[in-house]
């Protein structure tokens, strides 16, 4: 079979429509994992152990299934239990939950990168747990993750074509229709590979610029 | 109660597919993360640009997506591919490359004392790797490499998509005729936990298995 460049011409505007919609739900994503991470870390360090073990129980097993499997798992079962989700917000909760977990370690160890003086200084100053957070502990501890949080922000990139089982029209979706309706593989999904690899090249630099400005930890 | 019988059935078979593909693919990812990282490391530059092309490559496209190229792009291109086939080679490339910079960090980590004794002792560069550098490295690698056959494990569902009948496309059987869908998602969910933790306790076993009589003197 022969690559043919008009027929990637042809396609290319309907691919483009689908990378708008992987880029879409990785950023949604990303966010809802930076928010969830960070509550999973902070939940963990409670001193209640009715309250960490469990958290650090139901974390490991997000972590330990197929993110497939849970995007079903969101899509299928929920409906049968009274909530029904929209294919993306479905895809987004999916990938938010399951990165959730992996930027829970990343925050975990910049938390406990602050120093302890810190922690008692701000005791010292008579500051409320809250204030201790948002003001002392978080600033400090947030800007040597920020790298090592792109790193999953990139890899959750390169996991969302799974969206496509769950019916989201995002890129790996488009090309394979366009596979099965014009019946050539070749093209269409050889350009994903070589979008996927381009957006990830790009995402790579800006890592390592993110690095150098922020440094990195563990 | 009796039809769940059958279908769990199903799933146990599923389940099975899981395991093969878990284990072959595992072997092979371990194959290629020695060859690339190890070729990473090679002197001759034409060995280094071959492994980093091999690992930025699969590093930088998605599972998904060589699968889907490995499965339907191949036979176009004259190699026909049953799916195990293509299931196999595509997770194995694709956590090869993760795991060939994990060989890569291990064996840089080795202090260069080592490699110091190693002249000093007149060894070749075959000898300080297989007698000297490998076995301190390969026990830094462990945790990583029991991380990456979980990732394996997980990425393995993706192959229901093409058609294999794994864990994850039993489960989609089961909820196609029966209609239930809590039932076999939850019942993989737990069955794809479990497998996990097996493999994380067979890592951490080997592990301690490898690391005896080492205490004190690694830092």
């Amino acid at each position: 079979m022969e690559w043919d460049w008009a027929f990637v011409i042809q396609i290319l505007p309907t691919l483009l429509q689908g990378v708008k919609i992987t880029i879409l739900a990785t950023l949604l994503g990303s966010i809802v994992a930076a928010v969830v991470g960070l509550v999973i870390a902070i939940v963990r360090r409670s001193k209640n152990r009715l309250v960490s073990m469990p958290m650090g129980f139901v974390a490991e097993f997000i972590r330990g299934t197929p993110l497939l499997v849970q995007l079903y798992f969101i899509f299928y079962v929920l409906p049968d239990l009274g909530l029904t989700l929209s294919p993306l917000v479905a895809g987004v909760i999916g990938l938010g939950l399951h990165y959730g977990t992996y930027t829970a370690e990343v925050y975990r160890a910049g938390i406990e990168n602050v120093a302890r003086g810190q922690w008692e200084a701000a005791k010292a100053c008579n500051l409320t747990p809250f204030q201790t957070w948002t003001r002392i502990i978080l600033p400090q501890a947030l800007p040597p993750m920020i790298p090592a949080l792109a790193n999953y922000f990139i890899a959750m990139f390169k996991e969302t074509p799974l969206l496509s089982a769950i019916t989201v029209l995002e890129l790996m979706n488009q090309a394979r229709s366009i596979a099965n309706y014009n019946y050539r593989y070749i093209e269409p999904i050889t350009l994903v590979g070589a979008f996927f690899l381009v957006i990830s090249l790009i995402s790579v630099i800006g890592l390592r610029w993110l690095e150098r400005r922020y440094g990195r930890i563990g | 109660m009796g039809q769940w019988g059958g279908y769990l059935q199903l799933i146990l078979d599923g389940a099975l597919v899981t395991i093969k593909l878990t284990l072959m693919g595992s072997a092979l990812a371990l194959v290629m993360a020695f060859l690339a990282g190890l070729g990473r490391l090679s002197h001759f530059a034409a060995l280094r640009w071959l492994a980093t092309t091999y690992i930025e490559f699969f590093r930088g496209t998605s599972i998904f997506v060589q699968l889907f190229w490995a499965y339907f792009v191949l036979p176009l291109l004259g190699l026909s591919l049953t799916p195990l086939q293509a299931g196999v080679l595509a997770l194995g490339l694709n956590v090869g490359a993760y795991g060939a910079e994990v060989v890569r960090g291990a064996v840089k980590s080795i202090g260069k004392e080592q490699y110091e004794a190693c002249i000093a002792l007149n060894f070749n560069r075959w000898q300080s790797l297989r007698h000297i550098i490998l076995p301190q490295a390969v026990v830094l690698m462990l945790p990583t490499f029991g991380n990456n056959a979980i990732e394996l494990l997980k990425a393995s569902s993706v192959v229901s998509l093409i058609s294999l009948a794994d864990m994850t496309f039993q489960a989609q059987v089961v909820r196609a005729q029966t209609g239930s869908t809590l039932v076999p998602f939850l019942t993989i969910l737990i069955l794809y936990f479990a497998m996990a933790s097996v493999i994380s306790f067979a890592i951490r076993g080997l592990e301690r298995y490898m690391t005896r009589g080492l205490d004190g003197v690694r830092t």
